[in-house]
């Protein structure tokens, strides 16, 4: 699992058969203190209602299928939750 | 399995329904020392009642996670195994 920030949305109108009905959205992974790094990805939303703005936390390999309402559609990062808070340290801090 | 350090956990009111009553942790991938960082942090799910600071055995992987924690349909992919109490 990973933190992300929702960036924005992606629509597809022609898409595998089983990837009808799947929402998908454009992340931007975040670190433990919620800044972001890398390049941006997509990913599904089982009726989370996840937005642009949300932080939210996701999942990849052949779980991200599993949170889908249809198991084994294929996607290869799905969110699982939206997060209210990260209460996180840095590694120095936890180790004073 | 993944040597990591706890520094904290993530608050979700809208999740998964199967990861409702679950405590997700942030873990930092650490060196045999406990102290170096490995990477970038993620997310598990805690097995074991970890805390903070702790030293910790993760799993980064979907069977693993699933066998620990649910059912062989659930979308689980990252767990905390075991706390460490030595390395020798």
């Amino acid at each position: 699992m990973e933190l992300a920030r929702v960036i924005g949305t992606v629509v597809a109108s022609q898409k595998y058969e089983g990837l009808e009905g799947v929402k998908l959205l454009l992340l931007e992974a975040l670190d433990e203190q919620l800044v972001a790094h890398g390049d941006p990805f997509v990913a599904c939303d089982h009726d989370m209602m996840a937005g642009p703005g949300d932080v939210v936390a996701w999942i990849g390999g052949r779980e991200a299928t599993l949170n889908q309402p249809e198991h084994f559609v294929p996607v290869d990062a799905s969110i699982v939750s939206i997060v209210d808070d990260v209460q996180a340290r840095t590694l120095t801090e936890v180790l004073r | 399995m993944i040597l990591s350090r706890v520094l904290g956990n993530v608050v979700s009111s809208v999740q998964h329904p199967i990861y409702e009553g679950t405590k997700v942790l942030v873990l930092q991938p650490v060196t045999a020392d406990g102290a170096t960082p490995i990477g970038a942090a993620f997310l598990a799910v805690d097995s074991v009642q970890a805390g903070d600071g702790d030293l910790v055995l993760a799993a980064r992987e979907g069977n693993a996670a699933r066998q620990v924690l649910g059912t062989s349909v659930d979308p689980f992919h990252a767990v905390i195994l075991g706390i460490v109490d030595q390395i020798t």
